[in-house]
């Protein structure tokens, strides 16, 4: 008989993945889409909606999306969850766990979804 | 049966008492501004995938006050985020070695820093590039 084997790795993983993600790329695009062209820094045709839509269309546009949406959830939720114990939370932890590890799960669902059909 | 009420040393504000654990804390609850984020680029996807009407009352969204405040906190987040995360890499990876000696800690995190740098202004000139 094998010994269960713990799923935490798979959960590790998608964290550092997640991680590297928001320290490489989500600075400049939380800059470019929630200041700079909001705030008229860059101008407004660089988030133009047929540019956004033909980014989105092209295969690497559409695994770009996927992959900072998706990973950037794993990474926080996996964060999130594992800060309610310094919290001081220590009841539900299976619930939690669901709810956590769920909201990611739909993070990476729904954008996948949307992305395929564009 | 023991039924003596037994003391539990309080823990509540535990990482206030220390600066290293206030800026661990800190560390941890750059998630909190992230993963937002993350719904707030999920929204987006979804009124593009909805059309271009949709996409634009997202657009008119982004220019809110409140919203805008969001991003220069969950900007500061990310960029905590990417100094701390850079610290610790040479600490998570395997030992690099050229030839016979080991490349420093420090080194491996300035290595970080640049390529970082790199591709920040990448993705800029390519935004840009319209």
């Amino acid at each position: 008989m094998m010994a269960k084997r713990s799923n935490e790795p798979i959960f590790w993983s998608l964290f550092g993945a997640g991680g590297v993600i928001v320290a490489f790329i989500l600075p400049v695009i939380i800059f470019i889409t929630g200041l700079a062209v909001p705030l008229g820094m860059l101008p407004p045709e660089v988030m133009a909606y047929d540019r956004i839509h033909a980014f989105a269309a092209n295969w690497i546009g559409k695994l770009f999306i996927l992959v900072v949406i998706s990973l950037t959830l794993w990474h926080a939720m996996h964060r999130i969850f594992l800060s309610l114990h310094d919290l001081g939370i220590n009841w539900g932890r299976t619930f939690f766990r669901w709810l956590c590890y769920g909201i990611a799960l739909l993070g990476t669902l729904t954008p996948l979804f949307l992305l395929i059909r564009i | 049966m023991n039924t003596r009420k037994q003391y539990v040393r309080p823990m509540d504000g535990w990482w206030l008492k220390n600066p290293f654990y206030v800026r661990y804390m800190i560390r941890e609850s750059t998630s909190v501004f992230v993963g937002i984020y993350a719904f707030v680029l999920l929204a987006g996807l979804l009124s593009l995938a909805s059309g271009e009407a949709a996409y634009n009352d997202w657009m008119a969204a982004m220019t809110n006050p409140l919203v805008i405040l969001f991003h220069v906190v969950a900007l500061a987040a990310a960029i905590y985020h990417a100094i701390t995360w850079f610290a610790v890499a040479p600490k998570v990876m395997p030992p690099l070695l050229t030839g016979k000696k080991r490349v420093s800690d420090k080194t491996i995190t300035i290595f970080h820093y640049v390529i970082a740098i790199v591709l920040y202004l990448v993705m800029l000139g390519i935004a840009w590039k319209v």
